[in-house]
């Protein structure tokens, strides 16, 4: 049952998940802020990540050359799907664009199945980072602790992004103001496009590098949504700050809830995002501006 | 020619009819007011040459070049500025940022120095927030952002609205400024005096129709126009 090294684990596990659905969040977050639209097909860009690194590890067999190509190849169907699909969506109502991207979401998880059937599909971590660290206190999976150390990195750069460069700082006055981007002559539209690829981005990198812990299956990123969906709700929409705290929040209630019945965990994760909501109805750190 | 002319613009809100036939001609360093009731089209009208709203019928020329229909953001890159009645400050970005942010596209930019020497106050908070601007600060920022752009025409809507009377003073100080350095101006105000002190000529919109155009003289010599149509 639970004893302290078990428990010690499951905390591990529920930051390294947390960074997970950190780095997920903020591009959901980022998308639904800067456009207005929830996009239901990001879970399935996070399994897309996953199955085009695959792919790419299959006729490589490089792990890093997985990443690249997993996170671009997501990137590229972002832009692609926001050119092609999303923006005839801006001006319709939320239930239309809550079906087109669902059902996108729905195209994507079949088409994979049907090019690589149900069964599930492996990665392997990089020849350094396979087996276990003894850390002292408790052995951990290398590749988990190297997972974290990247997703965190991963987290870094998009902040850098977001906060330290001109198109950052666009996409954060998009978030709050679309219309007066606009005024100030700046094509929002091109910027919907960036964010959207970007948003995606992070999905599908979020999807590779996870791809060695779990096993890809078609339906990976069902739970996922999921949890995004809550992580986005408990940390306000639009904030990245907000899925960063709100993804470690997540990561660890699932884990700890999971230690002593896995049944619960789910249970749990509402039982907070309620909780938030009745406190807090613009999430953690939200504002009222955008509803 | 003028630099900014309106002819014949028709504005809908979905199937609301909003402005008839509104016809506007401002000449290069003008200053001129936009006077009606609540709910006369004024601010409908600013929209409508900003491209926020797109109207369905009519012509915008600015310097020759027509802007009615384009998007937003074409007619701020053809250099056309509008001060929102609600601000619209980005609170997330700081006071700089929000006025580096207004220049990236501008074709010869203000630098910061210029519009911290007009507006002191925005150099000393600077690096604070949006959402931590008092009214009248979020005013100066506003039209900061506009005038970043060197507009050919700035559209100010309500720029007085809500703002303790010396800090109206402090403001009106800066537009009569701006128009002594040549800004052409479009100034939609409730506050009459206030407005036609630095308007030369004024435009009076009545449901959505034009239904006086002349001096500000003219119209401060009429009391019972102000009457009719603004209620003052």
């Amino acid at each position: 049952m639970v004893n302290w090294a078990n428990f010690l684990s499951q905390m591990f596990n529920g930051l390294v998940l947390g960074a997970l659905l950190a780095l997920i969040s903020s591009g959901l977050t980022i998308i639904y802020g800067t456009l207005g639209v929830l996009n239901l097909a990001h879970g399935a860009m996070f399994m897309l990540g996953g199955y085009a690194g695959y792919v790419a590890f299959s006729y490589t067999g490089s792990f890093p050359l997985a990443v690249v190509v997993g996170t671009l190849f997501v990137m590229l169907v972002g832009v692609l799907m926001e050119r092609g699909i999303i923006r005839y969506f801006y001006n319709r109502p939320a239930e239309d664009q809550i079906l087109v991207t669902f059902g996108l979401g729905i195209v994507f998880v079949e088409a994979v199945r049907f090019f690589f059937g149900s069964l599930s599909k492996s990665v392997p971590p990089p020849p350094g980072l396979v087996g276990i660290t003894n850390l002292g206190f408790m052995v951990y999976p290398t590749y988990r602790l190297a997972l974290f150390g990247i997703v965190a990195v991963a987290l870094l750069v998009l902040y850098l992004v977001l906060y330290r460069t001109k198109l950052g700082m666009i996409v954060r006055a998009g978030i709050e103001d679309p219309v007066m981007v606009g005024s100030l002559g700046i094509n929002v539209y091109r910027v919907f496009m960036l964010v959207f690829g970007i948003g995606a981005a992070a999905a599908g990198f979020a999807g590779i590098v996870n791809a060695p812990v779990v096993s890809l299956a078609p339906d990976v990123g069902e739970p996922i949504l999921v949890q995004t969906f809550v992580v986005v709700v408990i940390g306000g929409v639009g904030s990245f700050p907000g899925a960063v705290l709100g993804g470690l929040i997540a990561g660890e209630i699932i884990s700890i809830t999971s230690m002593f019945n896995p049944g619960y965990a789910y249970v749990m994760l509402f039982v907070a995002m309620t909780l938030v909501l009745v406190l807090r109805p613009y999430g953690l750190l939200g504002s009222a501006s955008r509803e | 020619m003028s630099l900014l002319e309106v002819e014949g613009l028709n504005t809908y809100y979905a199937d609301s009819h909003i402005l008839f036939d509104v016809a506007l001609k401002v000449e290069r360093n003008e200053v001129v007011a936009l006077l009606g009731r609540n709910g006369a089209g004024k601010s409908t009208t600013l929209k409508s040459l900003m491209g926020v709203v797109t109207p369905r019928t009519g012509s915008v020329r600015l310097d020759g070049q027509e802007l009615a229909g384009r998007k937003s953001h074409t007619i701020a890159l053809a250099d056309m500025q509008l001060v929102h009645e609600e601000r619209r400050i980005f609170g997330s970005l700081n006071v700089e940022e929000n006025i580096v942010l207004a220049g990236l596209t501008a074709k010869s930019a203000w630098p910061l120095e210029r519009i911290y020497q007009m507006f002191p106050r925005l150099k000393e908070r600077r690096m604070s927030r949006g959402t931590d601007l008092s009214g009248g600060e979020q005013q100066m920022l506003a039209i900061a952002r506009a005038l970043t752009r060197s507009p050919k025409v700035l559209l100010l809507d309500e720029p007085f609205e809500g703002l303790a009377p010396i800090i109206v003073r402090d403001l009106l100080a800066v537009c009569e400024r701006l128009a002594a350095d040549g800004q052409t101006i479009i100034i939609v105000e409730q506050n009459i005096a206030a407005a036609l002190s630095i308007a030369s000529r004024a435009y009076i919109l009545n449901n959505g129709h034009v239904a006086f155009d002349g001096s500000s003289t003219e119209l401060k010599a009429s009391p019972e126009i102000l009457a009719r149509y603004v209620g003052v």
